[in-house]
């Protein structure tokens, strides 16, 4: 087994990528794109003229290049950006793989698809996809989205511009401010080539064509040798951790996942347990500010505790379950209700407040949550969602029962609509619109209003035009998600006198968590970022942990020299079983077939049995005693007389047994290998026997 | 190790459907229903037959419902709240959404309008489903730690599920009822080619074989059409759910296509909520309704509206549906009571009716009157048009189930004992598979499959995926019985036999071991030990004149002699005998393991009979090989004796 992790991603919005081969088998787990680095481009919408900065092209001289540089010194501002045509930046090392040579793809959650479409079109790509069908789903939505978005970049710069890689020239990098340099580059300065035009919408059906939608828990079988499964993370609707069986023991990839869901899902441990091997890849885990600083106060849960949950299974899962729960929730459900009261503050003082979030889920609940403290604090505003797919998801996320949380699903039950959004939508509080500019929109558009919209990286979507218009106002309020590039990414809309907050949701595993869940998963092997080693100096288990860190590739020792073999009643009933000499072990030929399917060996009859039994050789090993040889001779009336017999067994002579009753005959034997001489068959058969009854034999 | 299955309901009878299965210790109950033709003890299964002491809760692992219709589902609450079992329940999504409707239509009729013993409460129902695990098609569901169930669309009605349960190697496939064709809101049953021990499938349509249902669907527009458009009422007895969605959203469609204004009416209550959970499981429909959901949910009828009782008598045509099916009491027997008199109305029955319902009678023959009970008659003037529709497979469905599934053997459940029993006979002779149809409270016990788990070593493994080939002389006489279908078979066979060095080991008391032979003396630290066989023969050469050659030539031989010899032996070796493969490998000739050189030394120790012959006379042929291949050696050698080289041929 090899590992490679190709990239360890920036948590929520671009997930971790990496390729395991397994049984020979390369498996891509995610495909995401980095959608941050689209702040290095000018938002659509700005008029370019206004930041226009002439071409290099126009005048090569170095008074050009001067007179960049030292605008490259001064602080960073809206007229450093690149004013063409957004390229986006997808994972570089992936670049290094042929797309030919992956087997399988499997998509942990909606984001990480956003690249697939740049995989799926290349030149000999044949992988199966696998990804759960809300996952699939969704991530249609959101690449149907991005492209319907991107296309109001392309009505701005015009057919001819389209396209231009002017900033990718190295002259032209060379004068980038340092941040954005990085972000062209990367750290390391080799990332250039991981840039690419946007894919389209024929790209993206193509690449939905390819894609296999799994239940949660459904077994997706590969080749007769893995077992595929998506197991609910609970950090997303749709979004997965994954088992892969095969003979050889079970795999499970951990992606970011969470273990209190306020709406879809949860975690499901029960799946993971028993694998041989885990794969964490939450990054969030090791992250600045997840937890890390009251982790440092908070000591691991020792092994008396864990000892202490053998008591019986039952209790044992339930106070594993609520250790992973354990003060989780309360959080996220305070986050939520803050931003409720920061908008119904901002729409009481008159400002608009613009909601620019990726996350469903949180998009979900804010819905639902806003329109309920509006109506209590007696406060009229309308709420819009206008994105090119606002229609679609919310009309899908109302049928899908199965992929949400409990407490979801009793709303159901007792009758009511999954999400609060439908009746909003009925009494008109809530409106959807495609985008800015229809005309449904302009009828009914009404300020202070709330309105979601995308896209958080500031660069395109409806978000960009309602900041621009809001900016000003130190009434309104955005609401954006903490990211690493937020001031580049707030940088065109300066000076800015909206009220901005930032926040951060939880999106992956808690560092006091992780002690736990590994107490509860028990795995044999555990392969763990690079990243975790300074926060974590030893584990408190037995496992074997391996770090791994990018751009190497890292060969996993094998937990097993042996699989699983399963032997069909029938044979076992033909099996003739042989007691070895002075042991306590039986042995017997294998027979039959061995069949490869669903991920399990299986000796089974098969039609040649008889024919196999008839071909195979006889086995012996160990060395002749001659002395019993020789009493044994006797007992069949062999008689006959040792011409030399050598004690040293490594000896190049031979002791020869010459034979004379019933008939002459010799026997020659040397270490280990025996040659009987007679002319006589039964004879020869009978001291075959004689012999065979000394030696252990198959 | 067997598998029994003990028949509660529905053992050739359609009501109460009931199996209690037993596999390698766990006992699963398979549906919970009731029967709509009793109305005494004998309307729920014989649940003292699974734990005469009531201790359900140690009896069963747990409870699995195929879907929502009440002869699987309607015991449930009996069984839970009042036998009190607070085990597991397992069923789909829509099923569990669905269930309470229907259970709590089923309660009403009972108790208010039949005026019976309530069997249970509104909140006996509720309860009841609370307890219920909702599971999802194709979502693998571990019950416990060696029990493992799994959801496959069944059609039939919305949530309807085929259930695969395996427990070690044993499984099986409990189909509840199934429709192997599509319908206006639902697709066909569905399910992956599993390794069964048993299917237990339904048998409703045993001997029946369907045509297209589109005609049948033409016949029952027209038939209501033609009714209405002469004024009269069209009477649609249903259950809430299931075939009125269906048919609504059929008339519906016409309605529109044709402009008609006649009212559709659903009688109270029974739409609204049904409604809502339709679309909100709209994916558990067929293909067609989800992939229109977004601009129009099909479940959105633009005809339809609700019934008040007071509209019963009113003038002008409409079209009714009302609950509950069968004609069993209820509103649908209400409106019965009034528009059966008149002719202009009809009465369409969609589907199967119950053998002691009013349905049943008004579908056997053609009834002028009717008992309602004891003390009622009703006159039968209107037209009775039965809907020859079903959401059941047909006998052909089930045939292609359990082809394409190949249980190891079938039981049928839930039909009537004839065509049960001449469909068990079809898929005896037809397919080969032991197939039983046992009546109510009879137990069948087949036997399971069991695998035997073993360690695989790597090396073993790894040479185990390449092709190993084996030539092999057989007689064609003696394997004729075995493969009959077989063409007569070449003498030489090839056959792969990738195990041949695979040995099995067993230590006591541990997991037996696969190794390859290689290993397995490693494992036991020991040399192989090579036993060969060798015999020094003695060959006459056939002209003495050259014979002189030899004696002068004696140890110097040259090669290029012996060379020949040999190839002079293995052409006459080659016709003596004909049916082996005689390779000629320079320095000495190969027949399987035996090998045959020419041998030059005088006091070769293998040369252990009496010469008869003096070395001038004979040449030497040193022949060895391994005890596998003695009966051919000494066949050679027999045939070497025989020989005599002539050294002029050479
Ligand atoms: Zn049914
Ligand atoms: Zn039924
Ligand atoms: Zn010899």
């Amino acid at each position: 087994m090899k590992f490679t992790s190709l990239s360890k991603g920036k948590g929520f919005y671009f997930p971790p990528c990496h390729l395991l081969n397994i049984c020979g088998f390369r498996v891509l787990f995610d495909c995401p794109l980095d959608l941050s680095a689209l702040s290095i481009f000018s938002p659509v919408g700005i008029d370019e003229g206004e930041f226009r900065v002439s071409s290099c092209d126009d005048f090569r001289d170095s008074e050009c290049s001067d007179k960049k540089r030292q605008k490259a010194e001064k602080p960073l501002d809206a007229s450093n950006l690149i004013h063409a045509e957004p390229y986006y930046k997808t994972v570089n090392d992936l670049h290094l793989w042929n797309a030919s040579f992956i087997d399988i793809v499997v998509i942990s959650s909606y984001m990480g698809m956003l690249g697939l479409p740049f995989l799926t079109r290349k030149q000999g790509f044949s992988a199966k996809i696998y990804a759960t069908e809300a996952t699939a789903r969704l991530g249609k939505l959101m690449m149907e989205d991005l492209v319907a978005m991107h296309a109001e970049f392309r009505q701005l710069y015009g057919p001819e511009e389209s396209g231009s890689t002017q900033w990718m020239k190295w002259e032209e990098l060379d004068m980038f401010p340092s941040v954005m340099k990085e972000i062209v580059i990367g750290k390391d300065g080799t990332e250039l080539g991981s840039w690419m035009p946007l894919y389209s919408a024929a790209d993206v059906m193509d690449c939905m064509q390819k894609v296999q939608a799994l239940k949660y828990a459904e077994e997706a079988c590969y080749n007769g040798t893995l077992l595929i499964m998506a197991v609910s993370s609970g950090l997303e609707l749709g979004t997965c951790n994954w088992t892969i069986s095969s003979p050889k023991g079970t795999v499970t990839y951990l992606s970011s996942s969470s273990f209190v869901s306020s709406m879809s899902t949860d975690f499901d441990y029960h799946a993971l347990q028993g694998s041989d091997m885990i794969i964490y890849s939450d990054f969030t885990t090791w992250k600045a500010g997840n937890g890390v600083d009251d982790y440092i106060g908070c000591s691991a849960p020792s092994t008396y505790e864990l000892s202490d949950f053998s008591n019986s299974e039952n209790d044992w899962e339930v106070r594993a379950e609520s250790l992973l729960k354990l003060d989780d929730g309360a959080e996220e459900v305070e986050k939520l209700s803050f931003l409720c009261s920061c908008s119904i503050d901002s729409i009481k003082a008159g400002g608009s407040v613009i909601i620019p979030i990726g996350r469903l889920g949180i998009i979900l609940q804010l819905l639902e949550q806003i329109a309920d403290s509006l109506e209590a604090t007696n406060n009229k505003a309308p709420i819009f969602v206008i994105s090119s797919v606002a229609d679609e998801l919310l009309a899908y996320t109302n049928i899908i029962p199965e992929w949400l949380c409990k407490q979801r699903q009793d709303r159901m039950y007792s009758g009511h609509s999954l999400f609060g959004h439908v009746d909003l939508l009925k009494d008109k509080t809530l409106q959807l619109f495609p985008t800015l500019h229809s005309l449904e929109l302009l009828k009914s558009w009404e300020e202070p209003c709330i309105v979601f919209c995308p896209h958080w990286s500031m660069r395109l979507g409806p978000a960009v035009h309602l900041l621009r218009r809001w900016c000003g106002d130190p009434n309104s309020l955005l609401i954006i998600e903490n990211e690493e590039y937020t001031d580049l990414a707030l940088l065109p809309f300066k000076p800015m006198t909206i009220k901005a907050l930032q926040c951060s949701f939880l999106s992956g595993i808690k560092l006091q968590k992780v002690q736990p869940l590994l107490n509860i998963l028990q795995p044999k092997v555990l392969m763990i970022p690079e990243d975790s080693r300074q926060f974590i100096p030893t584990f408190n288990t037995s496992m074997s942990l391996k770090y791994f860190s990018g751009k190497e590739t890292l060969c996993i020792p094998k937990y097993k020299t042996t699989s699983e073999l399963d032997i069909a009643t029938d044979l076992t009933l033909q099996i003739q079983w042989k007691k070895l000499r002075h042991k306590e072990t039986s042995i017997a030929r294998l027979k039959g077939q061995l069949l490869l399917e669903h991920g399990k060996q299986r000796l089974v009859f098969h039609n040649d049995q008889e024919a196999s039994m008839q071909a195979k050789s006889l086995l012996h090993w160990g060395k002749l005693d001659l002395k019993s040889l020789l009493v044994s001779l006797q007992k069949m009336g062999i008689n006959g007389f040792v011409e030399q017999e050598n004690i040293d067994t490594e000896s190049e002579t031979p002791t020869l047994v010459h034979i004379s009753e019933p008939r002459k005959a010799l026997i020659e034997m040397k270490g280990t290998d025996t040659v009987i001489s007679t002319d006589d068959e039964d004879l020869a058969s009978l001291i075959c026997r004689t012999i065979c009854s000394n030696l252990d034999c198959i | 190790m067997a598998i029994e299955c003990l028949v509660l309901g529905a053992g050739q009878d359609v009501g109460k459907s009931c199996v209690v299965v037993k596999m390698n210790g766990k006992k699963i109950m398979f549906d919970c229903g009731m029967h709509m033709g009793h109305h005494d003890h004998q309307r729920y299964p014989d649940f003292s037959r699974i734990s005469s002491s009531g201790d359900f809760d140690s009896s069963l692992t747990c409870i699995i419902i195929t879907h929502f219709h009440l002869d699987h589902i309607g015991a449930l609450p009996y069984f839970t709240e009042v036998c009190g079992y607070k085990g597991p329940i397992y069923m789909t999504y829509p099923t569990k959404a669905l269930a309470p409707l229907m259970l709590e239509d089923y309660r009403k009729v009972m108790v208010d309008r039949r005026g019976e013993e309530e069997q249970f409460t509104s909140e006996n129902i509720a309860d009841c489903l609370k307890k219920v695990t909702a599971v999802d098609l194709k979502q693998t569901v571990q019950v416990d730690k060696d029990l493992q169930i799994r959801a496959y669309y069944a059609g039939h009605v919305l949530g309807a599920a085929m259930f695969y349960a395996k427990v070690g190697d044993a499984s099986i496939v409990y189909t509840g009822d199934y429709n192997m064709t599509p319908d206006r809101h639902l697709g066909a049953a569905q399910i992956d080619r599993l390794h069964l021990d048993l299917l237990i499938s339904e048998s409703t349509y045993a001997t029946t074989i369907r045509d297209s249902k589109y005609a049948r669907e033409r016949e029952f527009l027209h038939a209501v059409h033609k009714c209405v458009s002469n004024g009269g009422k069209v009477l649609i007895p249903t259950f809430a759910l299931g075939r009125a969605q269906e048919l609504c959203i059929l008339l519906d469609d016409y309605w529109e296509r044709m402009s008609l204004k006649v009212p559709i009416y659903f009688s109270a209550g029974l739409t609204l909520q049904a409604n809502m959970y339709y679309k909100v499981l709209i994916n558990w429909t067929s293909q067609k309704v989800k992939d229109a959901y977004t601009t129009r949910n099909a479940f959105e009828y633009k005809h339809v509206c609700s019934f008040e009782r007071s509209m019963i008598n009113a003038p002008g045509p409409c079209v009714l549906f009302a609950t509950p099916g069968m004609i069993t009491g209820g509103f649908s027997l209400e409106v019965f009571k009034h528009w059966a008199p008149y002719e202009e109305n009809l009465i369409t029955l969609p589907g199967y009716c119950v053998a002691g319902t009013v349905g049943h009678q008004l579908m056997s023959g053609k009834p002028k009157k009717v008992a309602v009970d004891k003390d009622t008659q009703v006159d039968v003037r209107c037209k009775i048009n039965q809907l020859s529709f079903s959401p059941h497979t047909d006998a052909k469905g089930i045939m292609d189930l359990v082809k394409f599934l190949s249980p190891k053997h079938v039981i049928l459940m839930h039909g009537e004992k004839p065509k049960m029993i001449s469909l068990q006979e079809r898929i005896q002779s037809e397919l080969g598979i032991p197939s039983y149809c046992p009546a109510n409270n009879e137990t069948v016990s087949i036997p399971s499959t069991h695998y035997v788990k073993a360690d695989i070593s790597d090396t073993l493994r790894r040479k185990a995926k390449y092709p190993n080939f084996k030539f092999l002389k057989t007689n064609p006489e003696g394997n004729s019985n075995r493969d009959f279908m077989a063409p007569p078979t070449d003498p030489l066979r090839v056959f792969d036999d990738r195990l041949t060095d695979g040995i099995l080991c067993l230590d006591n008391g541990k997991k037996a071991k696969a190794v390859h032979q290689d290993e397995f003396l490693g494992m036991l630290g020991a040399e192989k030990h090579e036993l060969q066989f060798a015999y020094c023969c003695q060959v006459r050469v056939g002209n003495s004149g050259n014979a002189r050659n030899i004696e002068i030539s004696g140890d110097t031989l040259p090669i290029i002699d012996k060379y020949s010899r040999l190839h002079l032996l293995n052409g006459k070796l080659a016709l003596e005998l004909a049916e082996v493969n005689i390779q000629d490998c320079g320095e000495h000739i190969q027949v399987e393991s035996v090998s045959i050189s020419v041998c030059l030394n005088d006091d070769c120790p293998h040369r252990v009979s009496e010469t008869s012959l003096n070395n001038s006379e004979a040449i030497y042929f040193c022949c060895t090989w391994l005890a596998v291949d003695e009966e051919l050696a000494r066949n050679v050698i027999s045939a070497l004796k025989k020989l005599e080289l002539s050294t002029t041929e050479v």
